[in-house]
């Protein structure tokens, strides 16, 4: 068993590799996966020969590389704190579309967008990233606080007050955002679109710069959280009585957690169903023993991004698809089936 | 040693649990009975510390319990609770080994593993080790949470064990087999702690009795101290005859027929 989660590890690992090589190559200019090799050795100091074109260096360098890697680390922060989410929730089906965490992250990205548009013009670029990233992070945390709340009686959160909540506060935080869409101009409602939306096209050094420690933070933590996170599945008061701070552990989760979907959503988007698809996989694959399903979620995440940002660059190039139509199109078929199949075991 | 001293818990307005008072030592097996809504669960909740009593105190081997970090009454102290949704399809034994949680950081040791297999067989269980613990029956769910309990404190000297009716939902075999393990835990120095609801079985495997009604400790003995017609009558309202079994010499109840009226309803 162990050595077959090892495997699943390295598996995941080199497949990753593999699907950001060849996502580098695909686009409008082609680069061959060998010339993508090439130039990232040469980045990294192993390589100084030049048999690569210096255009190929340039797309890859300022477009490319900047967009995979911010796939990577959005996937990496939407599939583990999803399954974090669904450790603490004790319930494989809360993800944090669904229970209105992104929507939260999303209309606080939206208003501080239209807000340092009209208040702080000049804002340079990293620090309106860190802003926008706290931005979505608050409206990430206020949620899920809201309804981790309003879910719980008698110490014990109720999952159907739950979604019930989630879609409430979605609902709520949508006409909000509708409201400021009214309002907005043009350049504000492209770029408000473009969040409900999700996309990886405004991928640069600078955002990837600053999500980067809202990722790694809660990707390197959390891990190590599986035991408690595991226990915490025999119900709240029995996790205490295993002698756990359930208080404590709980508002580490909720804050690592909304962080990483926080960040993810303020450069990328609401970018569905990544939270629910990935560790449900991963529970498929090894078990549910949070100890694996945390870090293979956050390395399967990063997989399955890059795949999606992959399709829809080149699905109907040159035209680029939301990678949220893509994730959600595949998500939901995926979300029904776990509620029909599972649908006499639920406890709601 | 347990003492609770004047414990009482309010909820509201109102008092579930009344002052009350009573210890327990090591290598005893005390059993709770008392008709619905007479505050055996919130007593027994105040134990595991689920609820803080609003007066009183609870003292656990000469130490307030309140002063214990979560901890460290993790080591001294398991409780099986009365409802155990489990939403995540952990496999049985994983189930089990949380009862390790407290021991071990990162992995479990040899010793860990080798308990939980030794109380899998105790318990019957060994045979769902691989089982998604989702797919079992309600018995068969309650004996691998009835093995997680007793991994726990396995091998902690006067430990406290206490049990929310352990044995509803299970069958015949397995009740008896239950309170036989809970008893002869007892008999190896923990304290053993359960409520129940047939008088039977509680006169079969109590070394002591506390009675409870309307939150108040009604009666505290032996089974043949309290086990008796009148008392019967007054903490559960029924009648019933009481005979002593030639066997054990120990109790037992048969209740009487009740009759119904149902004509006055129409």
């Amino acid at each position: 068993m162990v050595i077959q989660k090892v495997s699943l590890y390295v598996l995941l690992t080199i497949a990753l590799f593999l699907a950001a090589a060849f996502s580098l190559g695909l686009g409008a200019v082609k680069i061959p996966v060998i010339d993508v090799m090439i130039i990232l050795a040469k980045k990294i100091g192993f390589f100084s020969g030049s048999s690569v074109s210096i255009q190929h260096e340039g797309v890859l360098n300022i477009v490319r590389l900047p967009r995979v890697v911010l796939g990577i680390l959005v996937g990496a922060a939407l599939g583990i704190s999803g399954a974090a989410i669904q450790g603490i929730f004790r319930n494989p089906l809360a993800e944090p579309g669904l229970i209105g965490i992104s929507a939260g992250a999303s209309l606080m990205a939206v208003i501080v967008i239209v807000l340092e548009m009209a208040l702080f013009v000049g804002l340079s670029n990293l620090l309106g990233y860190y802003l926008l990233a706290f931005g979505a992070f608050a409206g990430a945390g206020i949620a899920a606080m809201v309804v981790y709340q309003i879910s719980r009686t008698d110490g014990k959160s109720n999952v159907a007050t739950m979604l019930l909540a989630g879609i409430a506060i979605n609902s709520l935080a949508g006409a909000l955002t509708g409201l400021i869409t009214y309002m907005a101009d043009d350049q504000q409602l492209r770029n408000i679109t473009f969040w409900m939306l999700g996309s990886l096209a405004g991928a640069t050094w600078e955002t990837v710069l600053a999500i980067t420690p809202f990722v790694l933070l809660p990707v390197l933590i959390l891990p190590h959280m599986g035991k408690a996170l595991n226990a915490f599945a025999l119900g709240e008061t029995q996790a205490n009585q295993l002698g756990l701070r359930i208080n404590r552990i709980k508002r580490n989760v909720v804050i690592l957690s909304t962080m990483a979907v926080g960040a993810a959503v303020a450069v990328s988007g609401i970018i569905g169903f990544v939270g629910l698809l990935v560790p449900h996989t991963i529970r498929l694959l090894v078990g549910v023993d949070n100890k694996y399903v945390l870090p293979a979620s956050a390395l399967m995440g990063a997989l399955m991004l890059t795949l999606a940002d992959m399709l829809c660059r080149t699905i109907i190039a040159p035209i680029e698809l939301p990678i949220g139509v893509i994730t959600a199109l595949l998500g939901t078929p995926l979300f029904l089936y776990i509620l029909i199949k599972d649908k006499k075991k639920l406890t709601l | 040693m347990l003492i609770a001293d004047h414990i009482s818990y309010e909820t509201g307005k109102r008092m579930l649990v009344k002052d009350v008072s009573f210890s327990i030592r090591p290598g005893e097996m005390l059993v709770i009975l008392g008709a619905n809504g007479a505050g055996k669960s919130t007593l027994l909740r105040m134990l595991s510390g689920e609820r803080t009593p609003s007066k009183g105190s609870l003292t656990l081997h000469d130490k307030e319990v309140s002063h214990y970090s979560s901890p460290e009454l993790a080591l001294k102290r398991a409780v099986l609770n009365q409802q155990n949704i489990v939403n995540m399809a952990f496999m049985a034994q994983e189930i089990v080994m949380m009862g390790r949680y407290p021991h071990y950081q990162n992995n479990p040791s040899a010793k860990d593993r080798e308990i939980c297999e030794e109380v899998m067989k105790l318990t019957g269980t060994t045979h769902l080790a691989e089982r998604s613990y989702l797919s079992l029956s309600g018995g068969e769910q309650q004996r691998v949470q009835l093995s997680r309990i007793l991994v726990q404190i396995w091998d902690i000297p006067n430990a406290l064990l206490l049990m929310d009716e352990p044995v509803s939902g299970l069958d015949l075999q397995y009740q008896q087999q239950t309170l036989a393990i809970a008893k002869a835990l007892s008999k190896r120095g923990f304290m053993v702690i359960s409520i129940l609801h047939d008088i039977n079985l509680a006169a079969q495997y109590a070394d002591r009795i506390l009675m409870l009604k309307n939150g108040r400790k009604w009666y505290d003995g032996t089974a043949s101290e309290v086990l008796n017609t009148k008392n019967i009558y007054e903490v559960f309202e029924i009648d019933s005859d009481v005979f002593t079994n030639p066997k054990t010499l120990k109790p037992f109840f048969i209740p009487k027929n009740t009759t119904v009226n149902l004509s006055s309803l129409s």
